[in-house]
C-alpha cells in the first residue's frame, strides 16, 4: 500500500507543479501597465515555434521596458504580456481570444504561432473590436475576406518558395536552358500554411511554363517521407521543395541524406526553426531555406539598432541565434510600440487607425500596412546552408554568398 | 496512375518501397506487441502507448548525448521506461484495472496528456533526432537504398520479440501473465498474485515501447506531442492481428507498413491514413462475416 501512496503522492506533486508553472505565467496588471494578449501555442504541434513567438514577443518587451517603456500622450507606460495557451488548436485560440478581451478586459491583441490558429482569431477580433498585429500568419486567405483589425508585419505564405522558381529558372536561362524544361517536385504538408507555400510555387512555375512531376500532400500526422523520395529517385526533378513547418524540415533533412537524394536544388521552409544544421549536421549543406528574416539583412531601429545588433542580444539572452520566427514576433511588438505613441491614447479604435497608418522602419524590416493589413513593404528572402551557416543568397542586394547550384553531390 | 506504370517500369522501386514499408512496419510491431500484451492480461487499451514511445526517443537521446553508445541507448530506454510504467501501474493503473474500458481508457488517456506536459517542460518542445552514422546500402545502380538504421531497428524488434516468446513461454513470470489473461480469477485462487502480474505486465510494455522510442529517435524525429501517431497505429495493428498473437502482431505490422508505402507510393501519402482506416473496415467487416458463418454451420 505504502508505494501505492507513494505513487500517488508523486503523481499530484507533478500536477501541482504543472499548475504553478501555468499560474506564474500569469503577469501582474497595473495602473501604468499596458498588457497585451497573446495566446501563443507551448503544448502541441506548434509548441517549438510558439516558444520563439513568446521569446520574441518577450524580448521585444523587455528592450522597450528597458528603454523606459512606452509614452502614451504625457504619460509612459510599461508593456506586459498575458499568455494563454492555445494548445495549438485553432478553436482554442479563438475562445482564448474571447477571453482576453471579456473577461481579462485587455484591449490589445498580439497574434498567436501558426495560420490556422490565426485565421480563427481573424473574425474574433473584428467582432470584439479590437486591434491584432501578428507575426506567425502568414496564409493569403487573411487578407482576402476585408478584415479590418488584423495586421501582419510578415510577408505572406505563398512568396516562401516562388522565389525559389524564380532561382532556378535564372540558373536554368544561365545554362541555356529553357526554363519550361524544368521538373519540379513538391512535398507539401496537408495544412493551410504548407499549401499555401503549394499556391505560391504553383503560380511561379505557371510563369515559366515549368513542370511538376511530383505533388505529394504529407498528411499531419506523417513520420516519413521515404516513398515522396522514391519518387524523387525515379523521376529526377531538378528541384525538390518541403513544405511542412519542423517536422517536414528535419524529416526531410534527414532522409534526403540517408537515402543519398540526388536531386540539384532542395529548398525548404522553417530549416532554421527546426535547427537542421544542429541536427543533421553535414547532410544539411545547400539546402535553400526560406525565411522571412536574416541577421545580415541591413535593416535598422531605433531600439535593437541593426539586425545584427538584435542576433546578438538575442543569442546572449536566449543562447542560439534568433530564428525568423522570434524577430517577427518581436517587430509586432515594436509595431504596437509606434502605434500606441503616435495615437496618444490608449482607445483601440484609435489604436488601430495608427497602426493602419503605420510606417517605420525596424530591424526586421520596413512595415508598412496595406489596406488589407499585411505588410507590403519588405521581401521574403533565401538561405543556404554553405559550410555549417546560413547565407543570404536572394534577393541579389542583400547576398551574402552565391548560390551554390547545383548541389554537390 | 503513372506512379503504377513507373512500378513496371522499373520494378526495382517496388523492391524500395517493400523493404521501406517492412522496416517501417517493424518499429510499429514493437509499440503494438506492448499493446495487445496490456489490452490482453489487463483489458486496459493504453491510450499512453505513443508517450511511452516518445518518452524512450528521449532517454535514448539523453543518454546517447551522454557518451553512451547508440545502440545501448535501446536497453538503457527500455530499464528506465520499465521504472515509468511501474510507477504509473502503481500509482494509476491499479485502480482502473478490472473496471470498465471507459475509465481505463480515461485513466490513459489523462495520463498521455500528462506525460506530453512533462516531457515538454522537461525536454522543451523542440524537434530533436540523432543520426547514429551508420549510413546507407545502395542496391541496383542507388536505385534502392537501405539505411542501415533501419535495417538495426528491424533486427533489435526480432531479437525483443524472440525474447519475449521465450519469456512468455518460458518463465514463471512469463506463465503467471498468461494464467492471468486466461482467467485473472483463477489465476488468484492458484496463488498467482495478480497485482503484481498486472505492475509487471504493464511494466513490460513500457520497457518495450521504451526500446522502441530509441529507435524512433534514430530513424526519424522525435517530439513532447508527437506521440498520438504510434497509439493509433499500434491500435490499428492489434485489431488487425487480434489479442495474444505474437506472430500475427508482427505480420499484421510489416504488411500494414509495406501496403501503405505502396498506396502513398501509387495514389498520394495524403491518402495513405485513409487507406489505413479503410483497411480496418473491410477487415473488420470479413472477420464479422465470417465469424457469422462458422455461427450458422455449428447450428
Amino acid at each position: 500500500m505504502t508505494t501505492r501512496r507513494l505513487g500517488s503522492a508523486a503523481l499530484a506533486t507533478a500536477i501541482l507543479g504543472l499548475g504553478l508553472y501555468g499560474g506564474a505565467l500569469a503577469p501582474a496588471r497595473a495602473d501604468d501597465t499596458i498588457t497585451l494578449g497573446a495566446p501563443v501555442s507551448q503544448t502541441g504541434i506548434y509548441a517549438t515555434s510558439g516558444m520563439h513567438t513568446a521569446n520574441g514577443y518577450d524580448f521585444a518587451i523587455d528592450k522597450v521596458n528597458a528603454m523606459g517603456g512606452v509614452k502614451v500622450g504625457d504619460k509612459t507606460y510599461k508593456l506586459a504580456i498575458k499568455y494563454y495557451d492555445d494548445e495549438s488548436v485553432a478553436t482554442r485560440s479563438a475562445e482564448l481570444t474571447e477571453r482576453l478581451v471579456n473577461q481579462d478586459g485587455l484591449k490589445f491583441i498580439l497574434g498567436p504561432y501558426g495560420s490556422p490558429t490565426t485565421i480563427a482569431m481573424a473574425p474574433i477580433v473584428e467582432k470584439l473590436q479590437v486591434p491584432m498585429i501578428e507575426a506567425n500568419g502568414a496564409s493569403r486567405s487573411l487578407f482576402t475576406k476585408g478584415y479590418k483589425y488584423t495586421f501582419a508585419v510578415l510577408s505572406t505564405s505563398d512568396q516562401y518558395l516562388s522565389s525559389a522558381i524564380d532561382l532556378i529558372a535564372e540558373k536554368a536561362k544561365e545554362a541555356g536552358k529553357d526554363p519550361k524544361d524544368i521538373r519540379l517536385a513538391l512535398a507539401m504538408g496537408d495544412d493551410s500554411f504548407s499549401q499555401d507555400v503549394r499556391a505560391g510555387i504553383v503560380e511561379a512555375a505557371k510563369k515559366y511554363g515549368m513542370q511538376t512531376v511530383i505533388d505529394d500532400k504529407l498528411p499531419d500526422a506523417f513520420t516519413d517521407m521515404s516513398v515522396t523520395l522514391t519518387k524523387v529517385k525515379a523521376l529526377k526533378p531538378d528541384v525538390l521543395l518541403v513544405s511542412g513547418h519542423e517536422k517536414g524540415a528535419l524529416t526531410a533533412a534527414k532522409q534526403i541524406a540517408d537515402q543519398k537524394i540526388g536531386v540539384p536544388m532542395v529548398a525548404m521552409t522553417h530549416c532554421d526553426s527546426a535547427d537542421i544544421i544542429g541536427q543533421v549536421g553535414a547532410a544539411a549543406e545547400y539546402t535553400l531555406c526560406a525565411s522571412q528574416w536574416a541577421s545580415s539583412l541591413t535593416y535598422k531601429d531605433k531600439w535593437f539598432g541593426s539586425a545584427a545588433d538584435y542576433a546578438k542580444a538575442f543569442q546572449a539572452k536566449y543562447g542560439h541565434e534568433p530564428p525568423y520566427q522570434a524577430a517577427e514576433s518581436s517587430a509586432a511588438v515594436l509595431a504596437y510600440v509606434d502605434a500606441f505613441e503616435r495615437a496618444g491614447t490608449l482607445d483601440p479604435q484609435k489604436v488601430r487607425d495608427a497602426i493602419a497608418a503605420t510606417d517605420i522602419d525596424t530591424f526586421y524590416g520596413h512595415i508598412r500596412f496595406d489596406p488589407t493589413g499585411k505588410n507590403i513593404a519588405k521581401p521574403t528572402v533565401m538561405l543556404q546552408v554553405i559550410k555549417g551557416q546560413y547565407q543570404v543568397v536572394a534577393p541579389s542586394q542583400w547576398a551574402t554568398e552565391k548560390v551554390v547550384y547545383p548541389r554537390p553531390q | 496512375m503513372d506512379n503504377l506504370l513507373l512500378l513496371f517500369q522499373a520494378p526495382p522501386l517496388a523492391l524500395q518501397l517493400l523493404i521501406d514499408g517492412v522496416l517501417i512496419g517493424a518499429v510499429f510491431a514493437l509499440a503494438a506487441y506492448g499493446m495487445a500484451l496490456v489490452w490482453g492480461v489487463m483489458n486496459i487499451i493504453n491510450v499512453c502507448q505513443g508517450e511511452f514511445v516518445i518518452l524512450g526517443g528521449y532517454v535514448a537521446l539523453h543518454a546517447v548525448r551522454a557518451g553512451v553508445p547508440a545502440l545501448l541507448g535501446v536497453p538503457a530506454a527500455a530499464i528506465v521506461l520499465f521504472a515509468v510504467g511501474w510507477i504509473a501501474y502503481r500509482a494509476v493503473i491499479f485502480r482502473v484495472v478490472e473496471r470498465d474500458l471507459f475509465i481505463s481508457l480515461l485513466a490513459t488517456y489523462g495520463l498521455s496528456i500528462l506525460l506530453g506536459q512533462l516531457m515538454s517542460l522537461g525536454f522543451g518542445a523542440n524537434l530533436e533526432s540523432f543520426d547514429p552514422g551508420f549510413g546507407s546500402w545502395f542496391l541496383f545502380d542507388g536505385v534502392v537504398t537501405i539505411a542501415k538504421v533501419k535495417v538495426v531497428a528491424a533486427l533489435v524488434t526480432l531479437v525483443i520479440a524472440a525474447l519475449l516468446v521465450a519469456f512468455m513461454r518460458r518463465s514463471r513470470l512469463g506463465q503467471a501473465i498468461r494464467a492471468t489473461a486466461q482467467n485473472a480469477r483463477a489465476a488468484r485462487i492458484l496463488g498467482v498474485d495478480t497485482d503484481r502480474i498486472y505492475a509487471m505486465t504493464y511494466a513490460l510494455n513500457a520497457a518495450i515501447c521504451g526500446a522502441a522510442g530509441a529507435l524512433v529517435m534514430m530513424i526519424w524525429v522525435i517530439q513532447p506531442f508527437g506521440g498520438l501517431i504510434y497509439t493509433v497505429r499500434s491500435f490499428m495493428i492489434v485489431v488487425l492481428a487480434g489479442l495474444g498473437n505474437l506472430p500475427g502482431v508482427i505480420v499484421a505490422a510489416l504488411g500494414l507498413g509495406a501496403a501503405e508505402q505502396f498506396v502513398a507510393f501509387i495514389l498520394n501519402p495524403q491518402l495513405q491514413i485513409a487507406f489505413v482506416f479503410s483497411a480496418l473496415v473491410v477487415i473488420l467487416a470479413f472477420r464479422s462475416w465470417r465469424l457469422r458463418r462458422h455461427r450458422r454451420y455449428l447450428a
